[in-house]
């Protein structure tokens, strides 16, 4: 082959930009753990093959390889999707108005190709120096952000966070529908610790104000924490498998794995209504073995959410969990489970609610902190959710965590109750205490106080017996443990074809 | 200083661990009665306690310091 003096130019431009910034930064870069942009890259997308646009942005200029910013389109798990990844070697990842113009150029590629898209972000913000070239205008950083709330349920859009988020551009991991933050590295804020100090006077650390573990376990704009960059790659393809390209698609299904290994429900399930146990080890014994992806372990955890599969079907499992503040619900966990709602609903993944809770938390401190608006949030996100939903009433469901837990007013295509249901306004100790708590106190001996509370708990639980809510219809069925899985194996194929038309309006008033 | 918060609002319903014991994380320090559930307070760090704040039937609120540790 001849070697043209034309070709040279070119294969030498290509390197330079394919090296990124200067020596001293990736050499910064690996001290912090983190990989090289093209090499996560190279990690993320099958066999390691991608195709970039645009690497020339900003080349001319000598110090801004590709403008800091990698777009590119490949194959993850055989599914294409579009990809942004900033390149912190490269002025801190900072955003040029090339860098604005090459995200905002990705995100039309996969809106017009209808392909997933995936922000690896890793960034400072905005480059000051440039702010009227980028920040302000018609295609600046705006449209960004603009494009990402267009596009939010039309694809799926995941943040893989490997540095900071700042600024600005801590919009990006607000807007897509998942976050995945590496441990010890990611970090989003409005304002740096440094800017914290100078214009509020608080001193704090990065880690503290806006680091990874921070943000999944206190603030909730993290959804999944990772230990480093190889395991955020590969959570986002775990993530990535259950969704389809978009929203006129289905969700792939797999082969069916059998459930974990266990023990059973009725092993697991106390009767006491008031004894917590683990729901984790009641999901397990629910779905295909090591399919479950937890989405806000860290965060709320009285309230599970999280994708997993049943029969190789995905689904969404909304869950309470008795073991952590005794399954209540409160403003985190309604946020939580709205968001989660939301998300699976956009894409197709049916919904299984499996109830054991006391009812939302009360006290001044929720009521102060407007639990009823954030309640309203969870209700009013699985009240609109279409696609199939199945309420599975595992013990209590008391008051509005009956309804927000999918309960039958609801629609669900199905309520069912394990024999352990117990579903009313209240528990039976609040329910006596609150109608007869004028004639306990006006008994004079204990012990026949006690007889008469001990009287009226029996009733009242006559009252609620589940058999007597079968009977009257309310749920549908009653279902032996061991019977469960089987039970929404059967369900979820019934429903598949589940269509309800959206109601004549343009969209609801969201309660936030 | 090393404290255990209450994560939620209600009332003490015991106290499984004393001033002077050795805690690991995930030992229940206490078990709080909250809308009508028992509500066990697992400890979130290790180590020794030396004082414990509240009694039973004591009404806590979300974030009051339960126990300090050395």
């Amino acid at each position: 082959m001849v070697t043209k003096p034309y070709n040279e130019r070119l294969e030498e431009k290509v390197s330079t930009i394919f090296a990124g910034g200067a020596s001293k930064y990736h050499e910064k870069m690996k001290e912090q753990g983190k990989m090289f942009v093209r090499d996560r890259l190279a990690l993320l997308f099958d066999n390691g093959e991608y195709k970039e646009d645009a690497k020339f942005a900003n080349s001319e200029a000598g110090d801004l390889p590709a403008d800091g910013v990698v777009t590119a389109m490949g194959k993850v798990g055989g599914q294409m999707v579009c990809v942004m990844a900033n390149d912190s070697t490269v002025k801190a990842g900072s955003w040029g108005s090339r860098t604005v113009e090459k995200i905002i150029r990705i995100q039309e590629v996969a809106e017009k190709n209808r392909l997933p898209l995936l922000y690896l972000v890793d960034s400072a913000g905005a480059r000051i120096t440039d702010q009227l070239d980028m920040f302000p205008n018609r295609r600046g950083a705006g449209r960004i952000f603009h494009n990402q709330v267009r596009l939010s349920g039309f694809i799926p859009q995941i943040c893989l966070l490997f540095g900071p988020s700042a600024a600005g551009g801590a919009y990006i991991p607000a807007f897509c529908d998942i976050v995945i933050m590496v441990d010890g590295n990611a970090s989003m804020y409005l304002g740096s610790p440094r800017m914290a100090e100078k214009v509020i006077g608080e001193k704090v650390t990065l880690e503290e104000m806006g680091g990874a573990r921070m943000h999944c376990s206190v603030s909730g704009c993290g959804d999944v924490l990772a230990d480093n960059e190889e395991h955020a790659i590969e959570l986002a393809k775990s993530y990535l498998a259950f969704f389809p390209a978009n929203f006129l698609e289905q969700p792939p299904v797999v082969d069916a794995v059998k459930p974990k290994a266990g023990r059973s429900l009725e092993e697991i399930i106390p009767e006491n209504q008031n004894a917590p146990f683990d729901m984790y080890e009641a999901i397990d014994q629910l779905i295909d073995e090591g399919t479950f992806f937890e989405i806000k372990k860290l965060f709320a955890s009285e309230l599970i959410t999280g994708l997993a599969r049943i029969d190789g079907k995905p689904v969404g499992i909304i869950a309470n969990q008795p073991k952590v503040k005794g399954g209540v619900l409160f403003i985190d966990s309604a946020d939580k489970g709205a968001k989660f709602i939301s998300l699976c609903d956009a894409f197709h993944i049916p919904l299984l609610f499996l109830a054991d809770v006391p009812g939302f938390m009360i006290g001044t401190k929720v009521e102060r902190g407007g639990i009823i608006r954030h309640g309203a949030k969870l209700i009013a996100a699985m009240s609109s959710a279409t696609v199939p939903k199945i309420s599975v009433v595992v013990r209590k469901a008391y008051g509005a965590g009956l309804y927000a837990m999918a309960g039958p007013a609801f629609e669900p295509d199905v309520c069912l109750a394990l024999p352990t249901a117990q579903i009313a306004v209240m528990g039976p100790e609040a329910a006596v205490n609150a109608v007869y708590s004028n004639k306990i106190e006006s008994i004079e001996d204990p012990k026949e106080r006690l007889a008469y509370v001990q009287e009226k708990h029996a009733e009242y639980k006559k009252e609620i017996d589940i058999y007597k809510l079968a009977s009257e219809m309310i749920v549908d069925e009653i279902i032996p443990p061991s019977e469960l899985r089987q039970e929404l194996v059967d369900r979820l194929a019934l429903y598949a074809t589940k269509h309800i038309p959206a109601p004549p309006r343009k969209h609801p008033v969201f309660p936030v | 200083m090393k404290t255990l918060l209450s994560t939620m609002a209600g009332t003490v319903f015991t106290v499984n661990k004393a001033v002077g014991e050795e805690v690991v994380t995930g030992d229940v320090v206490l078990v709080l009665e909250s809308m009508k559930m028992e509500i066990p307070v697992e400890s979130d760090q290790s180590g020794k306690i030396t004082q414990v704040h509240v009694n039973e039937g004591d009404f806590v609120n979300e974030g009051d310091t339960l126990v300090t540790f050395e």
